[in-house]
């Protein structure tokens, strides 16, 4: 994207219809390290890649439990998507308190992407610049959304975001058909599999990325360093193994290009 | 709406604090048990004002949303008010249209939320209420008092039914009643109120809840014997009493 008149302020619109600052936000998300959800019937799985700012400071967290029966995964500016998972966690409770019952996701995620609409329409606020994946159950079943700066919100089966997520969100399409009747442990293989995909090269060990889980029956919770570190070392066994390499092939078509002379 | 503070101004009346100081329009006690399908609840429909039994086709017994029962003693009013709240909370738990809803314990703890934060203010709702109702086959069963006492057990009652029906209940009450068990136990516990308390009128609806859904009985009178033999001569065992 470059620069031009109409990105100075969330208020102004473009000629071709766009609010640039909006689309500034999402370029935020874009920017920070991966995370991933993939759901099944009855359980959802985030997953997401710490980064630290250097050897001697802690990883960033990533991954916030709202409720028993909700979790997120961010990914963008860290800060944005504290004080939204504070929100969300407030809104639980308060529901909670009311009711007696847990707030269903679907309810949760309108709120919060209203939430977020309201700054893309006002000159003196921001938009978030955090995407954010919201993993739940509720009496519908298994849920996972995705909320963006601009205030829209999508149910997905799987879905990437942040740098390198594209890569991803390829390996998430060949195999999403799958994920309705997968296990929760196939579940979990598959995510960090997911996450080794946005690495590109650099080794996959428990203590770069996070893994979580929420279930029937299963409230959310982070699953410990000790139990990720054999799943992955699976991973490696089984990519050893002979599994085709399915990244792209060379181009071994014998007819030359069309010139355009 | 509320405060505690006198408001005086120049030639201006003074307000006291506004809150609810008595009832007004009473009902008389709502029983409710459950059985083997769903809940059953029973109340008369008598409105009293003060010692007069000024209304007598008071609906007691109101559905609540798809799931839910709701038995009020206490002010008419009151009980109007609540419908009115809850008729608002349903309908914006049906405008979601995605799948979810409330059921009967939800709708429970809203009502003990507000009984208890009407009477933190000192402005109760003068109401006793019984909530009732079946989601995804599970029963509930739960009462909330005016100042916000609540509690869930197989079976409840409100006012003078705590009295005189629930130690009936408690002998004869089973897990597994049928229908028409239900309702024969439920009539004998309203019999008991008809003849011992002074605001009951003969004239009784019944409710049922099951997982199909809600059927309020249209209004019907229980059968009373008044030929006791103690009744020919009462102040036989104590001349000069009347």
């Amino acid at each position: 994207m470059f620069r031009n008149q109409y990105d100075t302020d969330v208020t102004t619109w473009s000629p071709a219809g766009r609010l640039f600052q909006v689309e500034y936000a999402m370029e935020a998300v874009k920017q920070g390290s991966a995370a991933i959800g993939i759901r099944s019937k009855s359980h959802v799985i985030l997953a997401s890649v710490n980064k630290a700012n250097s050897e001697l400071s802690s990883h960033q967290k990533k991954i916030f439990k709202v409720d028993d029966h909700i979790g997120l995964a961010i990914a963008g500016l860290t800060a944005d998507g504290r004080v939204l998972s504070r929100y969300l966690r407030s809104e639980c409770i308060n529901y909670k308190f009311v009711y007696e019952s847990p707030l269903p996701v679907g309810r949760l995620v309108v709120q919060l992407a209203d939430k977020a609409q309201v700054c893309t329409q006002r000159s003196w606020k921001r938009p978030y610049g955090v995407g954010l994946l919201v993993a739940g159950l509720d009496e519908s079943g298994a849920h996972l959304y995705y909320n963006c700066p601009s205030g829209n919100y999508f149910e997905y089966q799987a879905f990437a975001i942040g740098s390198r997520s594209q890569a991803a969100k390829t390996y998430l399409e060949r195999k999403f058909e799958t994920f309705t009747n997968s296990t929760r442990d196939e579940l979990i293989k598959d995510a960090l599999f997911a996450i080794k995909e946005t690495l590109q090269g650099e080794k996959l060990t428990s203590s770069i990325c996070t893994v979580a889980v929420v279930g029937i029956n299963e409230p959310f919770h982070i699953i410990d360093q000790k139990t990720i570190q054999p799943l992955i070392d699976s991973l490696e066994i089984k990519e050893e193994g002979g599994e085709p390499n399915t990244t792209l092939q060379d181009d071994t078509s014998p007819e030359a290009a069309p010139m355009d002379i | 709406m509320n405060s505690f503070a006198s408001k005086e101004g120049p030639g201006t009346i003074q307000i006291d604090s506004e809150r609810t100081l008595y009832p007004y329009v009473t009902g008389t006690s709502v029983v409710a048990i459950k059985y083997k399908d769903g809940i059953l609840m029973a109340a008369d429909m008598g409105g009293s004002y003060g010692s007069t039994l000024r209304y007598k086709s008071v609906e007691r017994i109101k559905p609540i949303g798809k799931h839910s029962l709701l038995g009020a003693s206490g002010e008419i009013s009151d009980f109007q008010e609540i419908l009115r709240n809850l008729d608002e909370l349903i309908l914006y738990d049906n405008m979601w249209d995605d799948g979810n809803s409330l059921g009967p314990k939800e709708v429970y703890n809203y009502l003990n939320r507000m009984m208890y934060n009407r009477r933190n203010k000192f402005d109760p709702l003068w109401n006793s209420l019984i909530l009732g109702g079946v989601k995804n086959g599970e029963k509930y069963l739960g009462t909330v008092s005016m100042i916000g006492v609540h509690y869930m057990d197989n079976h409840v009652a409100t006012g003078f039914g705590n009295h005189l029906a629930r130690p009936i209940l408690r002998d004869e009450w089973r897990e597994d009643l049928t229908f028409e068990e239900g309702v024969k136990l439920l009539e004998k516990c309203m019999l008991v109120l008809l003849y011992r308390d002074r605001s009951a009128i003969n004239k009784f609806q019944v409710a049922k809840i099951t997982e199909e859904g809600v059927t309020v009985s249209e209004p019907y009178s229980l059968k009373t014997f008044w030929g006791f033999s103690a009744f020919q001569n009462p102040t036989k065992g104590a001349e000069g009493s009347w």
